[in-house]
């Protein structure tokens, strides 16, 4: 997990910098000189998480890579809110092609560095999570497979956002989206068996597979500039709250990733060659209700007609992840 | 871009033509909230301004900015009952930076590294006459003097401090560490005259020539209570014996010490009559948790040995014994007899009832009001007659070292406005800086550091000092807990956190600005912001 | 240097030569063999630089070359049939984004019924894509139009399919002129993107256009295939004076002169049909051939200026637009519209339908004396389709056609006959 050598009582690893640390230890973000890959201007919805996602983690390979990057894009909300004509927001060499193929343009794009010679620069491929986990799997999956020499990224909001909150595979149980109604006995996303593409990727042994959120800045960092020193295919899978798909408040995108990771409902991780080698520990358990209650998509867990069993349910998910991860120390575990 | 397809090819970064700031409802804005640590300190130290300095380790810079309202930390950080702990935001995360504890360590630091206040300012040919080298007169001296104006302290006493000499006792303040910022004050120009009593007040500015008068002669006469007594009963008054503790000849009170009373004097006395091979026994007539006493001195008192009586009044003193009544305390809490009598043995009885003022300096000056036993002053500290100012223990309030430097503070400000003409206007106080306004996600869990203290056997036979100070490497992590309220310390939250690119470093030290022209008002940056130093204000749409 | 090869195997030869530098394959048939040899040539080093990448897809192997088009790389690939349908969508992608990629497509017919034979159905389904198509009519051909497809498709930023029948070609042994690395190498430059993914000039590619620029990008994108159409036969022309043979251009006639019939064909059909024309010449018809090399961009100039002096056409057409006729018929109709010129349209040898002399000398000479049906389909079986129409008529539940014709044409050994 995330390092910081010198440690800082005040806010240790947790702020996005901190004036007491050395150039060389202080996180991309932090610097007057950061890339900003993507430009102010880009139109994505206020306290898009996602937008803020996306540049972290490409500032971060931006600053590994001496800016010798390129990217490719899956057809979704960051590609339309970063490139309408006749104004794009991206500020390194960047491609977009289709919904579902963002992986194989990048082994393309790789393929044709590596036959040009051109070794120092580097190849990232994003996409949400519908480009990612659904329409787009089959080319991730091949890409895995080849250990092509690309770093995928997957931005997580758990729906179709751009095409108005419809389910994805992502979709939590019970969440609602426009495809999955709070009507009915079972109001909201079914309780399916989940797809856990992190661990999917891992199942292809790639040399590394990792898990972050908007709301540790360090970590996602370290998780990004780690890979990208590595080569072979990579996998990082992002969790960016969507204030527009969840009915959430705009100020509240952090904090409800950081909430995300302190119940347990989504676990951070990396593991190399398909093994889990670290996880990114729970600092102060919350019941899941917390993590629930700032979103309306669950709202109707709630209130007058609630479903405390569903809620239970998603509790034993959460709680399931903490066992399965170890994402608490020894001691909280019992306390 | 000529030859690149059009439409489809799109040069970089050109979104920068899309204003996105048009979308916004609300704006965030940077402000400063008041720590409340600063809002409770009776000195008014900027607390949270001087532990940023201790942060990066710059302790000079730090005690530089601490000096600028308190010239005594080295005996702050020994004394002060440390309000600022008790509001501290830290207390609710885990527990409260141990301010204290780093101001002392500066204190310390200062005396240790000969550091001087900054050079006065220009000389305004205006002469003060402070009456009393106390906490209040001493921080009056001080602060007067660097405004430039002349000033002359007269104290009664043999020596300058005080309580803080001759009512606190060594083993909570090694007078060295006194001595030295006394020294310091006067380094500035003040002239101190000791063995030197203000007989009468006016007279003595008539004589000196002073322009003005800043009077803090405390308060030093021990309260008497009606005990029915056996003429050879040895009953003597607390402050008496903790002023006889500075003089050669040690007060003679045997070996069994009955104190009585149950504030901070009552546990000094036993303490000090502990060390010198007595067996104290305070007497209270209340409980533990009604005691005036700071609970850690009645916790460090009862390690030490002392016993303490609660629940019990004095009906008679006789030579070599008393007689105590036990209490009950009614449902309004307060304590009523009930009848149950007990005899203690008792070599003396020390009371320790509080103190009142000497007022006769102020005998026949017009205008002055006196209630209560103490002289009323305006919001100015000013008293009814024109030029003369009192503050510390001779005024209503709290009677403390840290608020007796803060009235000489205050007092000097306005005494500095008299002189001038004008009317001194502070500035109005910032929001406070409540715990709701922060994000304590961004603070790392840190204990507060634990001082050590001396070993039991040298606590209870010697008056060295009990609490140790902090070193350099704990010094630090102990200011390092700060959590800033209120105030940027530079975290790049908000600069990172927005995901529009709308928040402009300006650099280290220059803090942060909004680019209204991208800002779309989503508000993170305020959620995120750790010491809620950003607030969002509704657009006028 | 003269061969006796396979089709594929002389095609990626001539890919070879081409120094392609990305290559994508997908197993198809009938086009593996192509990428197969290629395949050999980048893990022996013979073709070298190059990534060979095995994909998981059609849809990623018109994906990965994307990407590697974009990078500034030489980019190819091959299919055929469903494996072109399941890359449809990254097809028009390369299009649209102006990717010069160049494609064999191994024509075959698209299911269901799941055919692995030839007709043209899989490249024409795709002739709205953007793409340019050459269609060969013999394997010397279909090597020479890969040459001329990577300097056609370079120089105006344009993909393109080389197409060339399925088994017809690709799987026959022809003596085909291969040429030297030195030739290949005088004729084709090496690939000088008109843009690329490089981190020096940073662009954004494949941005979101809406109604304020989007018809005037597929106007640029018809415009540049009007300009194809000069560049065509100027790149033939050239290749001529390179290699010394006759290979590509838009159109190609044959005993057009006087011709009062012309039979209009696309691929391999057409050695076929100038037989049958031959044997007709010699019994005194006057009838020729115009064989359509460049299907996209159609030269609707050249097609009426081959034709404008004949009295009628028979468009010879292995694909079929159900619900309509002819696909390339009506491309044909296009061109000599005006005219008043009859036509007639020939649907043939549909998924692998056996196209014999002796069927297309009756259909010409019924042309001739202008006795056909506005469309025409070449050696029909009425019997079985009338009777399975017969039991629809009676009963919709008539059970699966393929099953029943089977049955009815005595082929089915289950004999499963429903309804």
């Amino acid at each position: 997990m995330s390092f910081q050598p010198v440690k800082f009582y005040q806010t240790g690893t947790y702020t996005v910098g901190n004036r007491l640390l050395g150039p060389d230890e202080r996180s991309v973000q932090s610097g007057e000189l950061r890339s900003n890959s993507i430009n102010s201007g880009h139109r994505a919805c206020q306290g898009c998480g996602e937008a803020l996602g996306a540049r972290y983690a490409i500032d971060a390979a931006m600053a590994e890579s001496n800016n010798q990057l390129i990217a490719v894009n899956a057809t979704g909300c960051l590609e339309v809110f970063s490139t309408p004509y006749p104004e794009s927001s991206w500020q390194l060499p960047w491609i977009h092609s289709l919904f579902g193929n963002a992986a194989a343009v990048a082994t393309g794009v790789a393929a044709a560095l590596k036959v040009k010679g051109k070794t120092e620069v580097r190849v990232v491929a994003q996409g949400g999570d519908g480009g990612t986990t659904d329409i787009g799997f089959g080319c991730l999956s091949g890409m895995f497979e080849r250990n092509d020499d690309v770093l995928y990224i997957c931005y997580d909001n758990e729906a179709y956002m751009n095409t108005g909150v419809q389910r994805s595979s992502a979709t939590p149980p019970t969440a609602r989206t426009a495809t999955t109604m709070p009507v009915g006995k079972e109001p909201g996303n079914v309780f399916g068996q989940g797809k856990n593409v992190p661990e999917i990727a891992m199942a292809h042994g790639i040399p590394y597979v990792a898990t972050a959120t908007v709301a540790d800045l360090r970590d996602l960092e370290y998780k990004v500039r780690k890979a990208m020193k590595m080569h072979g295919a990579r996998y990082i899978h992002i969790f960016v709250p969507c204030p527009l798909g969840w009915g959430s408040a705009s100020h509240d995108t952090i904090k409800l990733a950081r909430l995300a990771k302190e119940t347990g409902t989504f676990p951070v991780f990396e593991a190399e060659h398909g093994e889990v080698t670290s996880v990114l520990k729970i600092r102060k358990k919350q019941p899941i209700e917390e993590y629930l209650k700032p979103q309306k998509r669950f709202a109707h867990l709630f209130g007058k007609h609630a479903h405390p069993e569903m809620v239970e349910h998603l509790q034993a998910i959460a709680d399931r992840n903490i066992r399965k991860y170890g994402l608490l120390d020894e001691e909280k575990a019992h306390g | 871009m000529a030859n690149k397809p059009f439409a489809i090819t799109l040069k970089p970064g050109t979104s920068l033509a899309n204003l996105t700031g048009s979308w916004r409802s609300a704006r965030p804005v940077y402000l400063n909230r008041l720590p409340p640590c600063n809002n409770a300190c009776p000195a008014g130290e900027n607390i949270q301004g001087w532990l940023f300095h201790a942060e990066s380790g710059d302790y000079e810079q730090a005690w530089r900015v601490l000096v600028r309202d308190n010239p005594l930390p080295a005996v702050m950080g020994r004394v002060c009952y440390h309000p600022c702990e008790t509001s501290c935001n830290r207390g609710q995360l885990d527990e409260a930076v141990g301010i204290n504890s780093v101001e002392r360590f500066l204190g310390d630091e200062a005396n240790k590294r000969g550091w001087k206040f900054d050079a006065p300012a220009a000389a305004t040919g205006k002469k003060v006459l402070v009456v009393g080298a106390g906490p209040s007169g001493l921080s009056a001296a001080y602060h007067l003097a660097r405004m430039g104006h002349q000033v002359e302290i007269q104290e009664a006493g043999p020596l300058a401090g005080g309580m803080m000499r001759f009512g606190i006792p060594k083993y909570r303040l090694p007078r060295e560490v006194l001595d030295a910022e006394v020294q310091r004050i006067l380094d500035l120009g003040v002239t101190l005259k000791l063995n030197t009593k203000v007989e009468h007040i006016e007279q003595s500015m008539k004589d000196g020539g002073f322009d003005a008068a800043f009077l803090a002669v405390g308060a030093h006469i021990g309260k008497r209570a009606m005990i029915p007594a056996g003429d050879a009963a040895h009953i003597v008054d607390a402050v008496s014996v903790l002023r006889s503790m500075e003089g050669e000849d040690k007060p003679m009170l045997g070996r069994k010490v009955v104190v009585y009373g149950g504030g901070n004097t009552a546990i000094d006395v036993a303490r000090s009559v502990k060390r010198m091979g007595g067996e104290p026994i305070i007497v209270y007539r209340r409980t533990r948790d009604r005691a005036p006493a700071h609970d850690f001195e009645i916790e460090e008192a009862l390690q030490e040995g002392v016993l303490i009586k609660w629940l019990s009044t004095i009906k008679q003193a006789e030579v070599g014994e008393i007689t105590v009544e036990k209490m009950e305390l009614d449902e309004k809490g307060f304590p009523q007899p009930t009848g149950e009598f007990e005899k203690l043995e008792a070599d003396s009885v020390v009371l320790a009832l509080g103190q009142d003022v000497d007022l006769s300096l102020l005998e026949g000056v017009s205008g002055l009001e006196i209630k209560d036993g103490t002289v009323q002053v305006a919001p100015n500290m000013m008293t009814g007659h024109d030029g003369i100012f009192a503050g510390g223990d001779m005024v209503p309030s709290e009677r403390t070292v840290t608020v007796g430097v803060g009235h000489g503070k205050k007092a000097a400000r306005n005494i500095d406005a008299w002189l001038r003409d004008i009317t001194y206007a502070p500035e109005p106080k910032h929001e406070i800086a409540t715990f709701d306004k922060l994000n304590p996600w961004y603070y790392s869990d840190a204990d507060k550091t634990v001082r050590p203290m001396l070993d039991m056997i040298r606590r209870q036979t010697s008056f060295d000092e009990v609490q140790g100070g902090l070193d350099e490497t704990n010094a630090l992590f102990e200011a390092r807990r700060c959590l800033s309220c209120g105030n940027c310390f530079e975290c790049d939250n908000c600069y990172g956190v927005c995901p529009d690119n709308a928040v402009i470093k300006l650099g280290p030290g220059k803090g942060f600005e909004f680019n209204y022209d991208y800002c779309k008002g989503c508000g993170i940056c305020e959620a995120e912001c750790p010491c809620g130093s950003i607030k969002m204000v509704p657009e006028d749409i | 240097m003269l061969k006796q090869i396979e089709g594929s195997k002389a095609v990626a030869e001539a890919i070879a030569l081409c120094r392609p530098e990305v290559i994508c394959a997908y197993p198809i048939s009938p086009q593996t063999h192509i990428v197969e040899a290629l395949g050999e040539m980048v893990k022996s080093e013979e073709l070298a630089p190059c990534e060979f990448i095995n994909v998981e897809s059609e849809f990623a192997a018109m994906s990965v070359a994307i990407g590697s088009s974009a990078a500034g790389a030489r980019s190819y690939t091959a299919t055929a049939s469903q494996g072109l349908l399941f890359m449809v969508e990254a097809v028009y992608n390369a299009a649209g984004l102006g990717l010069p990629i160049v494609m064999t497509v191994a024509n075959r017919a698209i299911g269901a019924p799941i055919n692995i034979w030839n007709d043209h159905s899989d490249s024409l389904s795709q002739r709205d894509s953007g793409w340019m198509q050459l269609f060969a009519e013999t394997n010397q051909e279909a090597v020479d139009l890969h040459i001329q497809a990577f300097k056609l498709a370079e120089e105006l930023s344009m993909p393109i399919m080389v197409c060339m029948d399925g088994f017809i070609l690709t799987h026959a042994f022809e003596r085909v002129d291969i040429p030297t690395q030195e030739q290949v190498d005088g004729y084709l430059p090496p690939f000088d993107p008109r843009q690329s993914l490089d981190p020096k000039e940073p662009i954004s590619i494949g941005a979101m256009v809406g109604p304020e620029a989007f018809m005037e990008v597929k106007y640029l994108a018809h415009a540049k295939q009007m300009q194809a159409l000069e560049l065509i036969p100027q790149l033939a022309a050239e290749f001529k004076q390179q290699f010394g043979r006759d290979s590509g251009g838009l159109v190609r006639t044959y005993r057009a002169d006087d011709a009062e019939t012309m039979i209009v064909a696309m691929g391999s059909v057409l050695g076929t049909v100038k037989d049958t024309v031959d044997e007709l010449r010699e019994q005194g018809h006057k009838i020729g051939v115009l064989g359509i090399i460049s299907y996209r961009p159609f030269p609707l100039q050249e097609v009426r200026a081959a034709l404008v002096n004949c009295k009628r056409f028979v468009v010879l057409e292995k694909s079929l637009a159900v619900g309509m006729g002819g696909i390339v018929a009506t491309d044909v109709r296009m061109a000599v519209s005006g005219t008043g010129l009859k036509g007639f349209t020939a649907i043939a040898g549909l998924g692998g339908r056996n196209i014999t002399k002796a069927s297309l000398h009756k259909l010409f000479l019924e042309a001739e004396q202008e006795k056909l049906e506005p469309v025409t389909f070449l050696d029909l079986d009425w019997d079985v389709v009338n009777k399975q129409l017969e039991r629809e008529k009676q009963n919709r539940h008539s059970g699966p056609i393929a099953e029943n014709i089977l049955y009815d044409k005595g082929m089915s050994t289950s004999a499963a006959k429903f309804g």
